[in-house]
């Protein structure tokens, strides 16, 4: 068992990829058997992440300090410009990784049903899940920056191939999108590692700690104003896949277009790396920047808020509704990081974690009825809830997940937010607070138009939801319960690292 | 200090070789003229792989200035007789490959190949104005036949005319600017003209003789503006051929341009890695907007093209100016960034002529249309063709991405950081004209469903082609070092 526990994070990462490597050695027509590689090689991660949580040490905080990472693997990987093979975990990452390979496992259940090119399909998947996981588990900004690229590819084409009626149009638009974010992080990331000595060797790194250490920065670096563009040219970056106001609008395209399964991995995982790249890298390399930035940050938060319901309420394609209410739910995690508050930034962590399960609830219960009536019109359907009871039921919980009913693991993290921004921001919390009014209100109107009210004949034969729908939906459902119940399970496994995170920034350089 | 003529052959082997070959085939085509015959093709695969052994045994010892000064013997010129050998391989492959040439005399293809070889590598180690223009030439004439080679084609004859046209006045103009500081200096050599060469003295002669030399270099890496000729003759010469022009000459045309500044115009400051500028032409400021402009126009332009063979022109010629930010630099790690892209760029671009040879062969079309659901005719191309395109995109984990990253991080290292910005935008719009193949090509339906054969011999090739540029995007430190010890070795 050594090797596993040296390589957790490795094994985590690279499982997958070796899984679609084994797809693509099965004989063409055996679709049962790559099925079953896929899922396995995504269940051995979801294992592993298991170990992991329990093997977590939840006192330490990480964030900047090297010796407190846990599951560290650290080796050179090209020595002639100081390029590391680091991977490492702590609060921050921790939720994020056991959120990947919870919805990597079942967004591969929820793909059995398709069936056309099934072998590309799933290694394409399968390497997805290899650049999420990279991405979670780096260190150094150059593996960080190469796992994030990697995603790229098998998203172009899982949205290109097996999208929807505009699926072309959608994924050439997020390809464009991401990779015109990502260049700007390309350039920061150079920027960084010319003017970051690395303090045991004196040559240039790549090393995000060291970039945290403000003493390896050198005088240009030192200057408020190349700190100000460069912290902008990262924001943009991330702010496109978060994707904050106003660089959203890839967003309603691509989750619209996007199979079933691929939308819960979009909504439920990739936009949580754009948050996630503002806590691990943005926040913690400027601080001094995060802080004069911060009332924006709060504004832009507010603005997903209010604008991503109001759309979401306009919309007449229930999958379209869903993908704006993603705009609003970021909104939050947004204003809570910007608060800069231990409160705010653990609600933003909590929302980002609840989000990514609310959010994979809704897009495969959408799946669900598409598969079946084939349209996805809100008003097009009717009274369903006489006819599917139990898909009903789970369409009902999952909106009230979303809008933050009391008891569900939404309304933990939105309070928390709340409660950490109010004190630092009054005027624009109370303005996101009657945003939750119009975030309720698109949820229950469309619940009452699909579910309620007389039947649609048309649909009065409509299959129920079945076993591997419910298998799918379950484990989601649960853990959303189980967290708006008792959230400490969560909280303490990010609480020291956030606190940690939360004095960095706020600690004058 | 200069070797003699006789002591100089043994660091000539290689080009000794090819010069061999050449006569060798002159005499096979007279003694006999199938053209079915593939031993034209054999013959020159031997000669240039024996090429290829002799630089890589090549006497090694530091730089040599050979045959009375009108050639450096040096790691540089060595890095690039290697590279234009090994496209030259692939090149004779593709052609062996190719039906589009099926049928024509073989032998006279060959022979022109080989030249142009030849007259790559002694551009690559000329260190003489007249050795420089010699071999130009020698590059050019083979050339305008090569792209001319289709006879009765009417594409390939216009495509042959223009190259001519162009490639005169490119090197009329080249040489008026060569006598300007034969005038000046009363020197040939270009070591000479440097140390010769005063700040504040004569500064329009010396300008316009930068300015006029800009013009000879630029035609031949394709530059803009001087790179008109560049998207016709692509079009219109047979595949193999383009895709040698892509980078052949384009490498040799980056050698020479390296040698002549850097020589010329600036000097190296011992011990730093950086040059200092001798007089007060400020060259670097010039080639860093052609830079600019040479990436922008070919990237905006090539989204509007349907061919794919013009595609891949005007991509080549966005290619040559991500290379220009690299010489711009006034350093030996811009110039090893260079000659690393040059490396990647090898394998990525012959790669995606490979593709369009084999579907140029199976469609008789080169349209973006006629690889419509090759994703389904046949898989293993369309996924190479796939690796090559994102590759020159610049997406990790391919081998593009760190040819890119070498040049955007020198750039960023000397702190010229608008053509960084104007290289990153630049990346993400070449992104769009990759992708409309790649769209074509796996989420599109064919129109027709019949499998495209692909030889094992072909794909073999591809494998050799793709797996570097796999390998390469995850380890490539070896690559790096060479490039970085062909640079120490630039003896001038």
């Amino acid at each position: 068992m050594g090797f596993i526990d040296n390589h957790i994070l490795s094994l985590m990462t690279f499982l997958p990829v070796l899984g679609a490597a084994a797809i693509l050695c099965v004989p063409r027509g055996k679709d049962d058997v790559i099925r079953w590689i896929a899922a396995a090689a995504s269940f051995l991660p979801l294992v592993l992440s298991v170990k992991l949580l329990y093997a977590f040490d939840r006192s330490v905080a990480g964030v900047n300090v090297a010796g407190q990472f846990q599951f560290v693997e650290h080796y050179s990987w090209i020595p002639s410009i100081n390029v590391e093979y680091f991977l490492g975990a702590d609060g921050i990452s921790m939720p994020m990784l056991i959120l990947t390979a919870l919805l990597s496992f079942l967004a591969v259940i929820g793909s059995f049903g398709i069936e056309k090119k099934v072998k590309g399909y799933m290694a394409l998947f399968l390497l997805l899940e290899t650049g999420m996981m990279g991405v979670f588990a780096s260190l150094d900004f150059f593996l960080f920056y190469v796992f994030w690229e990697v995603m790229l590819l098998p998203m172009y084409f899982l949205i290109g191939i097996w999208g929807g009626p505009r699926k072309e149009y959608a994924a050439i638009k997020f390809f464009l999108y991401t990779l015109a974010g990502s260049v700007l992080m390309l350039l920061v990331l150079l920027a960084l590692y010319f003017n970051t000595t690395n303090p045991e060797t004196g040559g240039h790194t790549f090393n995000l700690l060291h970039y945290m250490a403000q003493s390896t920065h050198n005088g240009w670096l030192k200057g408020f104003d190349v700190r100000i563009l460069l912290f902008l040219g990262l924001f943009i970056g991330f702010a496109i896949k978060v994707p904050l106001f106003p660089f959203h609008t890839w967003l309603p395209d691509a989750h619209v277009e996007a199979p079933t399964a691929i939308s819960v991995i979009l909504a439920g995982v990739l936009l949580k790396m754009g948050t996630y790249g503002l806590m691990r890298i943005s926040f913690p390399i400027f601080p001094d920047v995060t802080r004069w930035f911060a009332v924006p940050m709060a504004v832009i938060g507010v603005i997903n808020i209010v604008y991503g319901a109001l759309c979401a309420m306009a919309q007449s394609d229930l999958k379209k509704m869903v993908a704006y209410s993603s705009v609003s739910h970021m909104g939050f995690v947004m204003l809570g990081m910007a608060a800069l508050t231990p409160t705010g930034m653990v609600g933003g962590a909590m929302q980002m974690f609840s989000h990514g399960l609310i959010t994979a609830m809704l897009f495969f219960l959408v799946g669900v009825v598409y598969d079946r009536a084939h349209h996805r019109q809100i008003d097009g359907f009717g009274g369903l809830g006489a006819v599917v009871p139990v898909y009903t039921a789970f369409v009902s919980f999952a909106f009230f997940a979303s809008l933050g009913l009391p008891g569900l693991s939404g309304f933990i993290a939105e309070q928390m937010v709340f409660l950490g921004s109010f004190d630092v921001f009054r005027t624009i919390v109370v303005i996101a607070a009657l945003g939750i009014i119009f975030v309720a209100a698109f949820h229950l109107w469309a619940l009452q138009r699909v579910f309620l009210g007389p039947l649609n004949p048309k649909y009065a034969a409509l299959e129920e939801i079945n076993a591997r729908e419910v298998f799918c939906l379950a484990p989601l459902g649960i853990i959303v319960m189980y967290i708006g119940v008792w959230p400490m399970p969560v909280i303490s496994l990010m609480n020291s690292s956030l606190v940690h995170l939360v004095d960095l920034v706020k600690a004058v350089i | 200090m200069f070797l003699g003529n006789l002591g100089s052959l043994r660091y000539f082997l290689p080009e000794i070789a090819v010069t061999a070959t050449i006569l060798l085939l002159v005499v096979l085509h007279v003694a006999s003229n199938r053209r079915t015959s593939a031993a034209p093709a054999l013959l020159s695969l031997l000669g240039v792989g024996t090429a290829i052994l002799l630089v890589g045994v090549s006497p090694a010892g530091g730089g040599k200035s050979i045959f009375e000064g009108m050639a450096a013997y040096d790691g540089f010129a060595v890095f690039f007789k290697g590279l234009t050998s090994l496209a030259t391989v692939v090149v004779i492959l593709m052609s062996m490959d190719s039906t589009e040439l099926a049928g024509r005399s073989q032998a006279e293809y060959y022979i022109f190949l080989l030249a142009t070889l030849l007259g790559m590598f002694l551009l690559s180690s000329a260190t003489d104005i007249v050795m420089v223009y010699l071999s130009l030439e020698l590059v050019s004439i083979p050339s305008y036949l090569l792209a001319g080679y289709l006879k009765g084609k009417e594409d390939s004859v216009e495509a042959a005319m223009k190259y001519v046209v162009y490639g005169a006045t490119a090197s009329g103009v080249m040489i008026y600017g060569f006598s300007l500081l034969f005038g000046l200096t009363g020197s040939t050599q270009i070591a000479e003209i440097g140390r010769s060469l005063v700040a504040g003295k004569a500064t329009l002669p010396m300008l316009l003789a930068a300015v006029m030399a800009a013009v000879g270099f630029g035609y031949k890496i394709a530059a803009v503006p001087f790179h008109m000729w560049s998207p016709d003759v692509y079009e219109g010469a047979p595949t193999p051929a383009t895709a040698f022009f892509s980078i052949g000459p384009k490498a040799a045309g980056f050698a020479v341009l390296v040698r002549f500044y850097y020589t010329v115009f600036a000097s190296p400051t011992p011990g730093t890695g950086i040059w200092h500028l001798t007089t007060s032409v400020d060259w670097p400021l010039l080639f860093a907007v052609l830079s600019a402009l040479t990436m922008t126009v070919g990237n905006l332009v090539a989204v509007k093209q349907n061919n794919v063979k013009r595609l891949l022109a005007y991509s080549s010629i966005a290619h040559a100016g991500y290379m220009l930010m690299g010489f711009v630099l006034l350093s030996s790690a811009g110039i090893e960034a260079i000659l690393f892209y040059l490396v990647v760029y090898l394998f990525m671009n012959l790669g995606a002529f490979y593709v369009v040879v084999l579907v140029g062969n199976g469609t008789k079309g080169e349209d973006i249309a006629d690889f419509s659901g090759l994703g389904s005719r046949a898989p293993f191309a369309a996924v190479s063709l796939a690796v090559f395109l994102f590759a020159l995109t610049g997406i990790p984990p391919f081998s593009g991405f760190i040819g890119k990253l070498y040049l955007f991080a020198e750039v960023i290292h000397r702190g010229v950081y608008w053509l960084a910005v104007v290289a990153a935008l630049n990346s993400v719009v070449s992104l769009y004209y990759y992708a409309r193949i790649v769209k074509v090509m796996f989420l599109e339906e064919p129109k027709d469903t019949a499998a495209l054969p692909v030889p094992a011999v072909t794909r073999a090739m591809l494998v050799l082609l793709v797996a570097p540029t796999l390998i390469l995007g995850v380890y490539w430190e070896p690559v790096a070092r060479i490039a970085s010890n062909s640079v120490k070795m630039l003896a001038f």
